[in-house]
């Protein structure tokens, strides 16, 4: 931040008389990630944050839960659906038609989110990216991981997604079809993989072991033992 | 369209409910415009001036190119899920005919194709 009445964090600095270059006792030195002065981002954040705990609209609790949830839940949520999903034909059929819909029945709201889903098949297989930004079911699969982000990824799996899917370990035949799904406005979507043999009888929740996030992307396939 | 005839369940209101009036239906032909206004804008660049198939009408969403500058984004703009051959969208795609690519456009970024367009290619899975 470029005016100097508003670097706090500064201040702070100041305060404590040093930069923070050096370990204060006898632990091993921590690999911190704020290092440096914050961002503009991270300080209009900050201040949005206390203008709406002013406010009374609100609470600190309320945004520490939201973060915790975003990394202890929202990242199960797509293993959980998708699971049920491969052993409830009808729910899978709901899943299909209103993603958001069938997500409610399990108690799990997407909030604003346009949830849908594409099932692989034998003949066809789904994967997802945003070329314009990294829109992401974030209440379904978590945060979205940084090759999901990056500019490789975004810019190459729309014009060679067969490469790209091999660089992922994921070889596909020639008569397989590869449909790549840009959520590029308000959509978001998860992938319904194949169920892999050898898992009948399964419960949904040794299902939903094997339904990792990069086979909701559609840039693996579920495998058993790996 | 051809959602009339499927069931309607009554549980739940469905996220998809297609705006009134759109002015596509799934199985269109459709031209994406090849413009480059400055702004805002959910249309990729690749996809601009490419012909594809609608896929579904996902509904009416305020509009991004107004929302992203602090606006209602009302009145809401139809949004339909596309389908375009990949052969078609990138000239030296390497991979089969029957690979495909789809995405969101919204519906004052489409034009119906015109009858001496070619058809599209690509399987429907």
């Amino acid at each position: 931040m470029s005016n100097p009445n508003f670097d706090y964090y500064a201040r702070a600095k100041q305060e404590h008389g040093h930069d923070h270059n050096h370990d204060h006792d006898d632990h091993a030195p921590v690999n911190e990630h704020d290092n440096g002065p914050p961002s503009d981002y991270e300080i209009m954040s900050r201040a949005m944050q206390e203008l709406l705990e002013e406010k009374g609209l609100i609470t600190a609790e309320q945004v520490r839960r939201r973060m915790e949830l975003f990394d202890e839940e929202f990242p199960y949520r797509g293993s959980r659906v998708i699971a049920r999903a491969w052993t409830d034909p009808a729910f899978k059929a709901r899943l299909l038609a209103d993603g958001r819909a069938a997500c409610a029945e399990m108690d799990i709201v997407l909030e604003s989110e346009r949830l849908i889903a594409v099932e692989n098949t034998p003949d066809v297989h789904n994967v997802i990216v945003c070329t314009l930004c990294s829109c992401y079911p974030r209440a379904l699969l978590g945060m979205p991981p940084t090759w999901y982000k990056s500019r490789n990824y975004r810019s190459r799996v729309v014009f060679e997604p067969r490469t790209v899917l091999h660089e992922f370990g994921t070889v596909l035949p020639d008569h397989v079809t590869v449909r790549v799904h840009d959520s590029n406005a308000d959509m978001r979507y998860v992938v319904i993989p194949m169920r892999p043999e050898g898992t009948e009888g399964w419960s949904e929740e040794q299902l939903a072991e094997i339904l990792t996030r990069d086979a909701l992307v559609g840039v693996t396939v579920p495998r058993i033992g790996r | 369209m051809a959602a009339s005839a499927k069931p309607e369940r009554q549980s739940f209101t469905s996220s998809y409910t297609p705006a009134p009036g759109h002015r596509y239906d799934v199985g269109d032909r459709v031209v994406v415009k090849r413009a480059f206004p400055p702004g805002h804008r959910r249309t990729p660049y690749y996809i601009r001036g490419k012909q594809g198939v609608i896929e579904r009408i996902c509904g009416a969403f305020p509009n991004p190119e107004e929302l992203a500058y602090g606006f209602s984004g009302k009145p809401e703009k139809t949004l339909y899920r596309v389908r375009f051959p990949q052969q078609d969208v990138w000239p030296r795609y390497a991979g089969p005919a029957h690979d495909i690519i789809e995405m969101e456009i919204f519906e004052h970024w489409l034009e119906p194709a015109s009858a001496e367009s070619p058809p599209v290619k690509g399987q429907t899975p």
